[in-house]
Parts: C-alpha cells; structure tokens; sequence
C-alpha cells in the first residue's frame, strides 16, 4: 500500500487534475455532440471514471482514506445507474427500433 | 434514521405483498408506514441536533420539518393513487415500491451532513424515478421522457461529484463542519475550492430544474405518468432545495461575494424563461412544467439571500407550492379522465359540471399565483422580502413582473372553468371518488389555512 501511495505522489498533483479535467471535458463533450445513446452513456461513465481517479489522487496526497472510500461509493452508485440506464434503453429499442436520441423528439415546446 | 429504516423495510414488504396478490393491503400498509416515520421524526424533535454516525447525518429542525412535509405530501399523493395506477398498469405494488424508494433518498438528502451521504441521496432518488417516469412501457413519450431524464440525471450527478472532488481536494474532507471550519480558517481559499463551488452549482441547479439547466423539466414532467409528475415536482424539488440550503447556509456564507453574482443571474433568467414560455403553453400539464421552473426561480431568492430565515422563508413557500401542486394535479386526472386530453380546453365549463373541483382548483391557482389570503402569497412576501433586506431592489421590480406574468397563466385554466361553455360531448358530470374529495378539500384547507394565519407554521422553524 505504502509503494502505491509513494508512486502516485511520484507525479505531480497538478498533473492529475489537468488529466481529469480533460478527460471529465471529453465526456461531457461526448454527451453533448453524439446522438448514440450507448456512446452518451459511455461518456457519461468517462465523466464518472475522471472523478474517480481524481478522488484516488488527492486521497494518496493527503494521507486520507475517506476519498478513497467515496470513490467505492461513486462506483457502486454507477453501476446501479447503468443497470438502469440499459433497461431503459432497450424499453425505448423495443419501441422505436434504434438507439438514437434523434426520433426521441416527441415532446417539444 | 428510524424513519429511513423503516421506510426501507417498507418497500420491501410492499413487493411481497404485491407478490402474493394482496393489492387492497397496499395503501393501508403504505400510509400506515408513512405514519410511522412522521413518528420518529417528531420523536427526535426535542433532542439535540448533532451530526450522528461519524458525522455523516444531522436531524436539525430543518431536516424534520422538511422530512415531515416530504412524507405528507408523498401521503397526500398516494390516497390520490388509487385508480390511477390501476389504470395504467398491472403491477401496481412496484409504483408504490419504488415512490418510497425514492421519498428514502429524498430524506437522505434532507438530512446529509456528509457530501457521501448528499450524493447518495440524491442517487437513490433518482434512479427510483427514472424507472417511475418510463414505467408505462409501450407509451413513446413516456419512454423519451425516461431517457431524457436519465441521461440528464447522470450528467448533472457527474457534475455534482467533479464539484464535490475538487472541494475534497482543496479542504481534505466531505465533512460540511470540516469544509466550515476550511473556509472560515484559511487567509486564501483554494481556486479549487472555487471551481468545486461552480461545478456544484450546476449540478444543483440541474436537479432543481433551474434555468438554463431546465431543459430536461418540461419533456419529463409531460411525458411522465401525471401522478409521478406531481412527486418529482414537489417532494423531489423540496429535497434538493434543503440540499442547496443546507450547503449554502452552512458552508458558503463566508464566500458570497463569489457565489452571489452567479446565482443572481440563474435566478433572473430562470424566472424570465419559466414564465414566458409557459404563457405559450396550450397543455395544462407543461404549463406547470414551466411554473415549477419559475417557482425554483422564486425559491432560490431564499438562497441567494442567504440568512437564518431562509429555512423558514423555503418552508412556507414549498409547502404552499407543494398543496397546489397535489391539487393542480389531482385536478388534471380527473380531467383528462373525462376529456381524455390535457389541454386547456378540457376545463371548459367545469364550474357548471363540478362546482366543488372549480373551486378547489381555483383556490390552488390563486395560490400558485400568490394572490392574497391563500399560502402562495404569504410565501412570496417571505421571499420578496428577504431578497429586499439583502439585495438591491431592481431585482424585486423584476420579480414582481415576473409574479404578474405568472397571474395571467394561472388564471387562463381559472377563467376556462368559469366561463367558457363546455364541449357538447362531455355534458355529464364527473366520477369523483371521496379519496380525491377528501386529499384535494384538505390540501385547499390548509392553503387558505396558511394563507390567513401562517405563523401556524412558521413556528416550527
């Protein structure tokens, strides 16, 4: 455990957040521009996972367990979400034969 | 947390019960566990409020009140259920299932006291109603508005827990006494902790529905099932109001000089956008999509001003908000049974047919729209008036425009019943049985209630 902590403070802090924050941009920009649902969910996880490894990294610098501790949290959290997510989304397969958010447009203003 | 528990263990029973058929055992059972746990709530009344279980919950007279208004109106929604379930679904021991799943998490959050338990809560509550809104399977809108919903709801939640680290990361705790004591005691916050700020914001502002995050409300709300549309309006608004709260008053005080200037803006423009655009509406139903986004305008005056009295000011105005709500929606199933649509039209003449729903759902639009002598208004002059102490008056010129905007789509449904003539087809009178009677004549009680004497109620904050 000690080896670990020492070669993730081999790196420094900035580094990991510039990295997560990139990667958290890069899912949200994949929510935003993609019409696949699968796709958005999977930023969506991408988005989780910079969160994740961001939490990992600050709890390793400080000596502090509970950010750790969250990160089980976030996982359990999402992956119950995703259980979800793909029932929903084979519901919507079943009725209108795609995975696209594109004839998802019913409702409108 | 007996209150929790209990609910918990609730639902687990209610997916037996369903199991081995005893559909009538179902409502008892529900209210009587909602009973229970405004029981523990008020148990825990007199003791003192510290955080428990290694600081992670806080049963603060904040938290009780709200809870107690969260099971109530859950209540209140659940006598409404009875047929309505029945006539959209076979397996109705799930919507009661998983509507207490979700009150679960709601009550999570209004007592969290560790950023775990807020993100928890707000996760157990979601994800219960994801399935609710898609529940009606070979509906097409219901199945969008399921999407939508749970691809925004993971969105927002991803923004909220980037917030949620970058905080961590600057103060080493999820604590909220911890992050307290990291802002009142270094020289120099952390930018971190300022873009923790930011990123948090949004991802609130998501759940509450607040412009220009809003819009997901107006698909969901519209293509959910009419009584889960009532539930995610006002127990789940309440709960994610108290989370905002109780992070604000708590934490971010000692910062609004940052935060302030943000929060001004996404009031300003959530007002203008809910209330113009629902003065476009011709569907009851997305109208009060649109006013729900206007009144989380309203209620985050309370939080821009943030004082000892915003948990009072917030109290008044989501309790009046949440009976005509339950009201308002009670009203449209009862409608759309008869018309089979949720347009304006269907209220055509619905004085002549119903005396009693007219004026009911006349007293919950004066309501919603803060006219005096109902709870609506007393809740905006609370509001008003705290924005008025704290911020400058333009910002109340531009509210009260907005509450007489509010009034002209209100009273539109209440001008419908009165003097329009009804469509020929529809001539008899409605089916109303005493469960809608007796919900939709005590919530327009306790309305007026509040409305003449509301220190009824501001005592217990």
């Amino acid at each position: 455990m000690e080896g670990i902590v020492t070669q993730i403070q081999g790196i420094p802090l900035d580094h990991y957040i510039i990295f997560c924050s990139i990667i958290f941009a890069i899912g949200v920009t994949g929510v935003l521009i993609r019409r696949n649902v699968i796709i958005i969910m999977m930023s969506i996880e991408l988005m989780l996972n910079s969160v994740n490894l961001l939490l990992a990294a600050f709890s390793a610098y400080r000596g502090d367990a509970s950010g750790q501790v969250f990160v089980f949290f976030v996982m359990a959290l999402a992956a119950a979400e995703v259980a979800v997510g793909l029932a929903i989304i084979i519901m919507v397969y079943r009725n209108t034969k795609s995975v696209d958010v594109e004839p998802l447009s019913k409702l409108r203003w | 947390m007996g209150a929790i528990i209990t609910l918990s263990i609730l639902g687990i029973i209610l997916l037996y019960l369903g199991l081995y058929n005893a559909k009538k055992a179902l409502l008892p059972v529900t209210l009587v566990g909602l009973v229970v746990a405004i029981g523990f709530y008020l148990a825990l009344w007199n003791e003192a409020a510290n955080p428990i279980f290694s600081g992670m919950v806080v049963f603060d007279h904040l938290a009780i009140t709200f809870s107690i208004l969260c099971l109530v109106i859950t209540g209140l929604i659940l006598l409404l259920s009875k047929e309505y379930f029945r006539s959209i679904s076979e397996n109705i021991a799930e919507y009661y299932t998983l509507i207490l799943f979700s009150l679960v998490g709601a009550l999570l959050v209004n007592c969290y006291h560790n950023f775990a338990m807020l993100f928890i809560g707000i996760e157990i509550m979601s994800v219960a109603l994801y399935i609710l809104v898609g529940i009606r399977k070979t509906d097409i809108a219901s199945n969008e508005a399921s999407l939508k919903y749970f691809l925004m709801g993971a969105f927002s939640t991803g923004f909220l827990l980037f917030g949620i680290t970058l905080m961590y990361g600057a103060s080493g705790t999820f604590d909220l006494a911890g992050l307290r004591n990291y802002v009142n005691g270094v020289t120099t916050v952390s930018p971190l902790f300022y873009g923790g700020i930011l990123l948090m914001l949004c991802g609130l502002c998501f759940k509450i529905g607040a412009a220009p995050f809003h819009f997901w409300t107006p698909d969901v709300y519209d293509g959910a099932p009419i009584l889960i549309t009532s539930f995610m309006s006002t127990v789940v608004k309440i709960a994610c109001f108290v989370g905002f709260l109780r992070l604000f008053s708590t934490v971010l005080v000692p910062l609004d000089t940052f935060w302030t200037p943000v929060l001004l803006t996404i009031v300003i423009i959530t007002l203008f956008t809910g209330n113009i655009t629902a003065l476009m509406q011709s569907s009851f139903k997305r109208m009060m999509a649109y006013s729900s986004i206007s009144h989380a305008g309203y209620m985050l005056f309370a939080i821009v001003a943030v004082t000892i009295n915003s948990g009072s000011s917030i109290l008044v105005y989501a309790t009046a908000y949440g009976l005509a709500s339950v009201i308002a929606f009670g009203a449209l199933i009862l409608v759309k049974r008869r018309t089979g649509s949720d347009h304006f039209e269907s209220f055509n003449g619905l004085a002549k047919h119903d005396p009693w729903l007219a004026i009911v759902l006349t007293v919950a639009m004066l309501s919603l729209a803060g006219i005096p002598l109902t709870a609506g208004f007393i809740g905006k002059f609370m509001m008003f008036n705290q924005a008025m102490s704290a911020i400058n008056v333009t910002l109340l010129v531009f509210a009260a425009i907005n509450a007489a905007v509010g009034v002209y789509y209100y009273l539109h449904v209440v001008v419908n019943m009165y003097f329009k003539d009804p469509a020929e087809e529809f001539g008899k009178g409605l089916d109303i049985s005493v469960n809608y009677r007796v919900v939709l004549t005590i919530a327009a009680l306790l309305t007026i209630v509040l409305g003449i004497y509301p220190d009824f109620i501001l005592s217990f904050l």
